[in-house]
């Protein structure tokens, strides 16, 4: 019993410290393939980022109207529906935004990532450019972790501002807020600092989604039902990782 | 090729929107920081602040003219001093006007409001509002309250 826990421990630090000398080993590269393969890059950009567009627009313009919605009927009982610009933003841009971004990325780009590299894992495709003197780890897995991390604050900022735009058309059009109450409260209420650490935010998990997405396809079991697990772990992982780190930094920037 | 094209096409559209869109965030939804040299300071000493809070309006007439840009506890004297900014085209403001710390709505937030003297020398950097009223506590107005109309039964 003690020892099958130890060697379950064992196993899950091992994993850890593989993870993080993976991440190290993509930071150090990071300068040079930006340069020698920014070609790359941008195909991955749009991959990850131009992609997950319609998912991310749908879902922003949704979560900003139910927000709307739920705020209004709340905020309408102490006669404050004024407020109701205030909550909407401040909800969005320092949590809602980033952390159902990084959720959707995980699920519409971090599964791709993972299936695809894991993909090229199993039908031998990265011990080829291995044979060939191409490092797999340059030329797949790099360019796939920095469009990642390039798209998800692109990816949050879009969420935020639909989503205020979805706030915007339940609130004062449908429900009949007062349009300059609802502006110039979320004016006087949000500050640069709140968008700001809504950025950083989306920085972090893009590093954390994309890192954990290219790590499990890179390290998945050559076999159909290998890559399939390492799937399921990306979207399981990232999801608790961004939600842990979510609280972390909020935590850490109160 | 052509392909290629429609990638680097929607890549770019992408990178544009996302920049739009933090570039909205920031300069929409937010007031931006507040530019020095179109402002400026004057104190005030207050016996009690209240809750008045850094970035609180300073207002006269219902206007917002200015911001409160500092709450400081004055060891010597034992007062609060509030510095405000007020905006430089309002540099008419009578010498001799009064400032007092008033609540938005019966539980908002609070704010310096700013009641016009009758002076012509007019405030400018760094000069102090005199007369001054401190915030109103709901608990020491309810107690008030309490006395009174305790004392009212008795006759």
């Amino acid at each position: 019993m003690l020892r099958e826990l130890a060697y379950f421990v064992g196993g899950f630090l091992q994993t850890f410290g593989q993870l993080h000398l993976f991440f190290l080993r993509l930071l150090v590269g990071v300068p040079r393939t930006l340069w020698r393969r920014f070609r790359l890059v941008v195909d991955q950009v749009h991959n990850a980022g131009a992609l997950s567009m319609p998912i991310i627009v749908t879902s922003a313009f949704f979560v900003g109207g139910v927000l709307a919605l739920q705020g209004y009927d709340n905020l309408s009982r102490f006669g404050s529906e004024d407020a109701l610009g205030v909550l909407v933003a401040l909800s969005l841009i320092t949590e809602l935004g980033p952390v159902v971004t990084a959720l959707l990325f995980s699920g519409r780009a971090g599964t791709a990532l993972a299936s695809e590299i894991g993909l090229m894992r199993a039908t031998d495709q990265l011990s080829a450019m291995e044979m060939m003197a191409v490092d797999p780890v340059r030329r797949v897995v790099m360019p796939r972790f920095l469009g990642g991390v390039i798209a998800m604050p692109l990816l949050a900022g879009i969420f935020s501002a639909i989503g205020i735009f979805g706030a915007y058309m339940v609130g004062v059009v449908l429900m009949g807020v007062d349009y300059g109450a609802f502006w110039s409260q979320m004016q006087e209420s949000v500050e640069i600092s709140d968008v700001l650490q809504g950025v950083l935010k989306s920085v972090v998990f893009g590093i954390a989604a994309s890192l954990l997405a290219v790590f499990e396809g890179y390290n998945a079991i050559p076999t159909a039902e290998g890559v399939g697990r390492a799937t399921t772990r990306t979207v399981v992982i990232s999801s608790i990782a961004v939600l842990v780190l979510d609280f972390m930094i909020t935590a850490a920037m109160m | 090729m052509q392909q290629t094209r429609a990638v680097e096409i929607s890549t770019g559209l992408f990178v544009f929107l996302g920049f739009a869109a933090l570039f909205f965030l920031i300069t929409q939804t937010t007031t931006g920081g507040y530019v020095q040299d179109e402002t400026y300071e004057v104190k005030a000493r207050f016996q009690n602040v209240g809750s008045l809070k850094v970035r609180a309006p300073v207002s006269m007439a219902g206007v917002t003219i200015g911001r409160v840009s500092e709450v400081r506890f004055d060891p010597q004297r034992l007062d609060a001093v509030v510095t405000m900014r007020i905006e430089r085209r309002y540099d008419q403001i009578p010498e001799d006007s009064d400032a007092s710390i008033l609540t938005a709505g019966l539980l908002g937030s609070q704010y310096v409001g700013l009641q016009p003297g009758g002076s012509d020398v007019y405030l400018e950097e760094g000069s102090e509002v005199l007369f001054t009223q401190s915030a109103v506590v709901l608990e020491n107005l309810i107690g008030k309250f309490l006395v009174n109309s305790g004392s009212g039964d008795d006759k």
